[in-house]
Protein backbone atom coordinates (compact mmCIF):
# COMPACT_ATOMS: atom_id res chain seq x y z
CA UNK A 1 0.00 0.00 0.00
CA UNK A 2 1.22 3.73 -0.60
CA UNK A 3 1.49 6.18 1.84
CA UNK A 4 -1.67 8.02 -0.14
CA UNK A 5 -3.58 4.60 0.77
CA UNK A 6 -2.42 4.74 4.40
CA UNK A 7 -3.47 8.37 5.04
CA UNK A 8 -6.71 7.64 3.64
CA UNK A 9 -7.07 4.74 5.70
CA UNK A 10 -5.44 6.16 8.71
CA UNK A 11 -8.51 9.34 7.96
CA UNK A 12 -11.06 6.80 7.44
CA UNK A 13 -10.28 5.13 10.89
CA UNK A 14 -10.30 7.90 12.98
CA UNK A 15 -13.68 9.45 10.96
CA UNK A 16 -15.10 5.93 12.08
CA UNK A 17 -14.10 6.53 15.46
CA UNK A 18 -15.91 10.03 16.11
CA UNK A 19 -18.65 8.29 14.48
CA UNK A 20 -18.93 5.25 16.89
CA UNK A 21 -17.92 7.37 20.11
CA UNK A 22 -21.70 8.58 19.37
CA UNK A 23 -23.34 5.75 18.08
CA UNK A 24 -21.99 3.52 21.47
CA UNK A 25 -23.13 6.16 23.65
CA UNK A 26 -27.10 6.67 22.15
CA UNK A 27 -26.75 2.84 21.94
CA UNK A 28 -25.75 2.00 26.12
CA UNK A 29 -28.46 5.19 27.33
CA UNK A 30 -30.63 2.98 24.80
CA UNK A 31 -29.82 -0.15 26.88
CA UNK A 32 -30.13 1.34 30.37
CA UNK A 33 -33.37 3.39 29.15
CA UNK A 34 -35.29 0.57 27.86
CA UNK A 35 -34.15 -2.36 30.42
CA UNK A 36 -35.69 -0.33 33.48
CA UNK A 37 -38.79 -2.82 34.46
CA UNK A 38 -37.35 -5.71 32.59
CA UNK A 39 -36.63 -6.61 28.86
CA UNK A 40 -38.51 -8.20 26.42
CA UNK A 41 -38.28 -9.03 22.82
CA UNK A 42 -41.99 -7.59 22.26
CA UNK A 43 -40.44 -4.57 23.60
CA UNK A 44 -37.74 -4.35 21.69
CA UNK A 45 -39.39 -5.29 18.43
CA UNK A 46 -42.09 -2.70 19.22
CA UNK A 47 -39.56 0.18 19.17
CA UNK A 48 -37.74 -0.91 15.96
CA UNK A 49 -40.11 -2.44 13.53
CA UNK A 50 -41.00 0.14 10.75
CA UNK A 51 -38.70 2.50 12.52
CA UNK A 52 -36.94 4.09 9.87
CA UNK A 53 -34.60 6.23 12.44
CA UNK A 54 -33.27 3.25 14.29
CA UNK A 55 -33.08 1.38 10.98
CA UNK A 56 -30.75 4.84 9.61
CA UNK A 57 -29.22 4.93 13.53
CA UNK A 58 -28.01 1.15 13.37
CA UNK A 59 -27.04 1.13 9.58
CA UNK A 60 -24.35 3.81 10.63
CA UNK A 61 -23.56 1.78 13.61
CA UNK A 62 -22.90 -1.29 11.68
CA UNK A 63 -20.96 0.66 8.70
CA UNK A 64 -18.71 2.41 11.28
CA UNK A 65 -17.93 -0.61 12.95
CA UNK A 66 -16.90 -2.91 9.56
CA UNK A 67 -14.65 0.64 8.31
CA UNK A 68 -12.95 0.72 11.93
CA UNK A 69 -12.69 -2.85 13.05
CA UNK A 70 -10.94 -3.70 10.25
CA UNK A 71 -8.54 -1.17 9.94
CA UNK A 72 -6.90 -1.55 13.64
CA UNK A 73 -6.26 -4.92 13.33
CA UNK A 74 -4.05 -4.45 10.23
CA UNK A 75 -1.14 -2.86 12.25
CA UNK A 76 -2.29 -5.74 15.34
CA UNK A 77 -1.77 -8.33 12.54
CA UNK A 78 1.34 -6.87 11.31
CA UNK A 79 2.84 -5.90 14.63
CA UNK A 80 2.48 -9.16 15.66
CA UNK A 81 2.75 -11.34 13.24
CA UNK A 82 4.85 -10.09 10.69
CA UNK A 83 1.82 -10.48 8.47
CA UNK A 84 1.91 -8.07 5.54
CA UNK A 85 1.27 -7.03 1.94
CA UNK A 86 -1.93 -7.90 0.03
CA UNK A 87 -2.97 -11.50 1.54
CA UNK A 88 -3.32 -9.92 4.61
CA UNK A 89 -5.45 -6.40 2.70
CA UNK A 90 -7.59 -9.09 1.04
CA UNK A 91 -8.32 -11.39 4.48
CA UNK A 92 -9.31 -7.53 6.23
CA UNK A 93 -11.46 -6.59 3.43
CA UNK A 94 -13.32 -10.01 4.01
CA UNK A 95 -13.52 -9.78 7.17
CA UNK A 96 -14.98 -5.89 6.93
CA UNK A 97 -17.73 -7.51 4.44
CA UNK A 98 -19.03 -10.28 7.06
CA UNK A 99 -19.38 -7.89 9.58
CA UNK A 100 -21.59 -5.69 7.27
CA UNK A 101 -23.32 -8.50 6.50
CA UNK A 102 -24.10 -9.80 10.35
CA UNK A 103 -24.48 -6.59 11.42
CA UNK A 104 -27.02 -5.59 8.84
CA UNK A 105 -28.95 -9.21 8.85
CA UNK A 106 -29.83 -8.32 12.50
CA UNK A 107 -30.32 -4.58 11.77
CA UNK A 108 -33.45 -5.88 9.01
CA UNK A 109 -34.40 -8.38 11.10
CA UNK A 110 -35.61 -6.24 14.08
CA UNK A 111 -36.48 -3.53 11.68
CA UNK A 112 -38.97 -5.61 9.31
CA UNK B 1 31.20 -3.66 45.63
CA UNK B 2 28.68 -2.98 42.71
CA UNK B 3 28.03 -6.12 41.03
CA UNK B 4 27.58 -5.49 37.05
CA UNK B 5 26.36 -7.59 34.40
CA UNK B 6 27.44 -6.51 31.06
CA UNK B 7 26.24 -7.44 28.12
CA UNK B 8 29.57 -8.88 25.96
CA UNK B 9 29.89 -10.21 22.08
CA UNK B 10 27.32 -9.24 19.51
CA UNK B 11 23.74 -10.83 18.68
CA UNK B 12 23.78 -14.10 20.23
CA UNK B 13 26.78 -12.77 23.16
CA UNK B 14 25.73 -13.15 26.77
CA UNK B 15 26.48 -11.01 30.09
CA UNK B 16 29.22 -11.14 31.65
CA UNK B 17 29.72 -10.50 35.48
CA UNK B 18 32.19 -7.78 37.24
CA UNK B 19 32.52 -6.24 40.71
CA UNK B 20 33.27 -2.51 40.64
CA UNK B 21 34.29 -0.42 43.67
CA UNK B 22 31.80 2.58 44.51
CA UNK B 23 32.53 5.94 44.69
CA UNK B 24 30.17 8.63 45.52
CA UNK B 25 28.39 10.75 42.41
CA UNK B 26 29.57 7.30 39.94
CA UNK B 27 27.89 7.78 37.17
CA UNK B 28 27.03 4.28 34.69
CA UNK B 29 30.22 5.69 32.23
CA UNK B 30 32.24 5.55 35.26
CA UNK B 31 31.54 1.95 35.87
CA UNK B 32 32.29 1.08 32.35
CA UNK B 33 34.92 2.94 32.17
CA UNK B 34 36.24 1.52 35.27
CA UNK B 35 35.83 -2.13 33.77
CA UNK B 36 37.36 -1.37 30.69
CA UNK B 37 40.72 0.16 32.22
CA UNK B 38 41.10 -2.13 35.09
CA UNK B 39 38.97 -5.57 34.65
CA UNK B 40 38.95 -5.90 31.20
CA UNK B 41 40.38 -3.86 28.12
CA UNK B 42 38.86 -5.74 25.44
CA UNK B 43 35.36 -4.57 26.75
CA UNK B 44 34.10 -2.15 23.66
CA UNK B 45 31.96 0.77 24.32
CA UNK B 46 31.58 4.58 22.83
CA UNK B 47 31.58 7.66 24.30
CA UNK B 48 33.27 11.19 23.85
CA UNK B 49 32.48 14.15 25.68
CA UNK B 50 31.11 12.88 28.89
CA UNK B 51 29.04 15.73 30.04
CA UNK B 52 25.39 14.84 27.57
CA UNK B 53 26.38 16.87 24.49
CA UNK B 54 27.13 14.45 21.84
CA UNK B 55 24.55 11.93 22.72
CA UNK B 56 27.30 8.38 22.34
CA UNK B 57 26.85 6.90 25.04
CA UNK B 58 23.68 5.85 25.54
CA UNK B 59 22.82 2.57 26.43
CA UNK B 60 20.30 0.01 28.35
CA UNK B 61 20.90 0.33 31.82
CA UNK B 62 18.66 -2.14 33.68
CA UNK B 63 16.17 -2.29 30.69
CA UNK B 64 15.60 1.18 30.48
CA UNK B 65 17.76 3.29 27.35
CA UNK B 66 19.90 5.88 28.80
CA UNK B 67 22.54 8.55 28.23
CA UNK B 68 25.51 6.65 30.94
CA UNK B 69 27.54 9.95 31.37
CA UNK B 70 24.32 11.67 32.84
CA UNK B 71 23.04 8.36 35.11
CA UNK B 72 23.99 8.17 38.46
CA UNK B 73 24.64 5.07 39.81
CA UNK B 74 22.25 5.81 42.89
CA UNK B 75 19.65 6.43 40.89
CA UNK B 76 19.17 2.92 38.72
CA UNK B 77 21.40 0.68 41.09
CA UNK B 78 18.32 -2.23 42.41
CA UNK B 79 20.10 -4.45 44.73
CA UNK B 80 23.32 -3.20 44.46
CA UNK B 81 23.35 -4.62 40.87
CA UNK B 82 23.19 -2.92 37.31
CA UNK B 83 22.94 -4.56 33.98
CA UNK B 84 24.06 -2.73 31.01
CA UNK B 85 23.25 -4.00 27.36
CA UNK B 86 23.60 -1.91 24.30
CA UNK B 87 20.99 -0.15 22.65
CA UNK B 88 17.80 -2.28 21.77
CA UNK B 89 16.15 -2.09 18.13
CA UNK B 90 19.84 -1.57 16.25
CA UNK B 91 22.43 -4.17 15.66
CA UNK B 92 24.74 -5.17 18.02
CA UNK B 93 28.32 -4.74 16.57
CA UNK B 94 30.08 -6.15 19.55
CA UNK B 95 29.94 -5.73 23.62
CA UNK B 96 27.90 -2.07 24.24
CA UNK B 97 28.25 -0.73 20.73
CA UNK B 98 24.85 -0.24 19.12
CA UNK B 99 24.96 -0.01 14.86
CA UNK B 100 23.72 3.49 14.64
CA UNK B 101 23.50 3.38 10.46
CA UNK B 102 19.95 2.19 10.38
CA UNK B 103 18.91 4.94 12.76
CA UNK B 104 21.00 7.61 10.56
CA UNK B 105 19.59 6.17 7.17
CA UNK B 106 16.10 6.64 8.65
CA UNK B 107 16.67 10.36 9.04
CA UNK B 108 17.58 10.34 5.06
CA UNK B 109 14.31 8.43 4.61
CA UNK B 110 12.33 11.31 6.49
CA UNK B 111 14.12 14.04 4.50
CA UNK B 112 15.61 14.48 7.76
CA UNK B 113 17.71 17.40 6.21
CA UNK B 114 17.06 21.23 5.78
CA UNK B 115 16.09 22.31 1.54
CA UNK B 116 15.87 25.83 1.35
CA UNK B 117 13.78 27.15 -1.27
CA UNK B 118 15.59 31.21 -1.12
CA UNK B 119 18.31 31.82 -3.04
CA UNK B 120 21.56 34.09 -2.47
CA UNK B 121 19.90 36.73 -4.24
CA UNK B 122 16.83 36.39 -1.75
CA UNK B 123 16.69 38.63 0.72
CA UNK B 124 16.96 37.43 4.91
CA UNK B 125 13.74 35.49 6.15
CA UNK B 126 12.69 36.89 9.06
CA UNK B 127 11.16 34.61 11.81
CA UNK B 128 9.76 36.03 14.38
CA UNK B 129 10.87 34.07 17.69
CA UNK B 130 7.21 34.28 19.07
CA UNK B 131 5.84 32.97 16.09
CA UNK B 132 3.67 29.54 16.59
CA UNK B 133 6.17 28.00 13.93
CA UNK B 134 9.53 29.12 15.54
CA UNK B 135 8.12 28.16 18.91
CA UNK B 136 6.87 24.26 17.55
CA UNK B 137 10.76 24.27 16.47
CA UNK B 138 12.00 25.51 19.46
CA UNK B 139 10.50 22.18 21.10
CA UNK B 140 11.76 20.04 19.28
CA UNK B 141 15.21 21.12 17.90
CA UNK B 142 17.57 20.35 20.62
CA UNK B 143 17.45 16.63 19.67
CA UNK B 144 20.91 15.41 19.29
CA UNK B 145 20.58 12.06 18.07
CA UNK B 146 21.15 9.89 20.69
CA UNK B 147 19.17 6.61 19.61
CA UNK B 148 18.12 6.80 23.78
CA UNK B 149 13.44 7.22 21.70
CA UNK B 150 14.32 4.86 19.04
CA UNK B 151 15.74 2.05 21.41
CA UNK B 152 12.99 3.05 23.90
CA UNK B 153 9.70 2.62 20.92
CA UNK B 154 7.89 -0.50 20.88
CA UNK B 155 6.61 0.55 17.31
CA UNK B 156 10.19 -0.01 15.81
CA UNK B 157 10.81 -3.55 17.49
CA UNK B 158 7.60 -4.64 16.12
CA UNK B 159 8.12 -3.06 12.69
CA UNK B 160 11.47 -2.54 11.64
CA UNK B 161 10.60 -0.61 8.87
CA UNK B 162 8.89 2.40 11.17
CA UNK B 163 11.11 5.69 10.92
CA UNK B 164 11.16 5.81 14.70
CA UNK B 165 10.78 9.01 17.01
CA UNK B 166 13.63 11.07 16.44
CA UNK B 167 13.87 10.83 12.45
CA UNK B 168 9.96 11.95 12.47
CA UNK B 169 10.74 14.88 15.18
CA UNK B 170 13.60 16.20 12.66
CA UNK B 171 10.83 16.18 10.00
CA UNK B 172 8.45 18.31 12.08
CA UNK B 173 10.57 20.59 12.90
CA UNK B 174 11.66 20.92 9.51
CA UNK B 175 8.15 20.88 8.35
CA UNK B 176 7.59 24.07 10.60
CA UNK B 177 10.71 26.02 9.35
CA UNK B 178 9.10 28.83 7.08
CA UNK B 179 12.84 28.61 4.74
CA UNK B 180 11.79 25.15 3.76
CA UNK B 181 10.68 24.20 0.87
CA UNK B 182 10.69 20.79 0.27
CA UNK B 183 7.25 20.26 2.93
CA UNK B 184 5.16 18.09 0.61
CA UNK B 185 8.29 16.00 -0.32
CA UNK B 186 8.87 15.63 3.33
CA UNK B 187 4.91 14.70 3.84
CA UNK B 188 4.68 12.45 1.64
CA UNK B 189 8.30 10.52 3.00
CA UNK B 190 6.79 10.48 6.62
CA UNK B 191 3.31 9.30 6.00
CA UNK B 192 2.05 5.87 5.92
CA UNK B 193 2.12 2.79 7.96
CA UNK B 194 6.43 2.74 8.45
CA UNK B 195 5.96 6.23 8.97
CA UNK B 196 4.01 8.71 11.40
CA UNK B 197 0.79 6.33 11.05
CA UNK B 198 2.11 3.85 12.84
CA UNK B 199 3.35 5.64 15.84
CA UNK B 200 0.12 4.10 18.54
CA UNK B 201 1.08 7.55 21.05
CA UNK B 202 2.91 5.02 24.07
CA UNK B 203 5.07 8.04 24.67
CA UNK B 204 8.45 5.81 25.29
CA UNK B 205 10.27 8.40 23.19
CA UNK B 206 8.64 11.12 25.51
CA UNK B 207 9.46 9.31 28.71
CA UNK B 208 12.81 8.77 28.01
CA UNK B 209 13.82 11.37 26.22
CA UNK B 210 16.90 13.06 27.87
CA UNK B 211 16.58 16.50 26.16
CA UNK B 212 13.11 15.80 26.99
CA UNK B 213 11.99 16.52 23.92
CA UNK B 214 8.38 15.22 23.01
CA UNK B 215 8.93 13.34 19.62
CA UNK B 216 4.72 12.09 20.42
CA UNK B 217 3.61 15.62 20.11
CA UNK B 218 5.98 16.08 16.75
CA UNK B 219 4.41 12.89 14.88
CA UNK B 220 0.83 13.68 16.26
CA UNK B 221 1.76 17.39 14.33
CA UNK B 222 2.92 15.24 11.27
CA UNK B 223 -0.33 13.61 11.05
CA UNK B 224 -2.12 16.57 11.52
CA UNK B 225 -0.16 18.21 8.24
CA UNK B 226 -0.22 14.99 6.43
CA UNK B 227 -4.50 14.75 6.69
CA UNK B 228 -4.73 19.09 6.28
CA UNK B 229 -2.45 18.11 3.07
CA UNK B 230 -4.65 15.50 2.07
CA UNK B 231 -7.98 17.47 2.22
CA UNK B 232 -5.77 20.11 0.63
CA UNK B 233 -5.14 17.42 -2.17
CA UNK B 234 -1.15 18.49 -2.21
CA UNK B 235 -0.33 14.92 -1.45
Amino acid sequence: MSYRSDTKLWLAQRASAGVLAVCVTVHLVTIVYAVRGGLTAAEIFARTRGSVGWLAFYTVFVLAVAVHAPIGLRPVLTEWLGWRGRSRDVVLFIFATALVWMGMRAVLTVFA
Amino acid sequence: MLRVRVWRGGADGALQAFEVPRYPSQTVLDVVTHIQRKLDPTLAYRYACRVGMCGSCAMTVNGVPRWTCRTHVDKVVQKNQLTIGPLRNLPVIRDLVADMRTFFDKWERAKGHFDGASTKADDFARVPPDSPERKTIDAGVECIGCGVCYAACDVVSWNPDYLGPAALNRAWTLVQDVRDGKTIERLQAVAGDAGCHACHTHTSCTERCPKHISPTAGIAGLKRAVAKATFEGKL
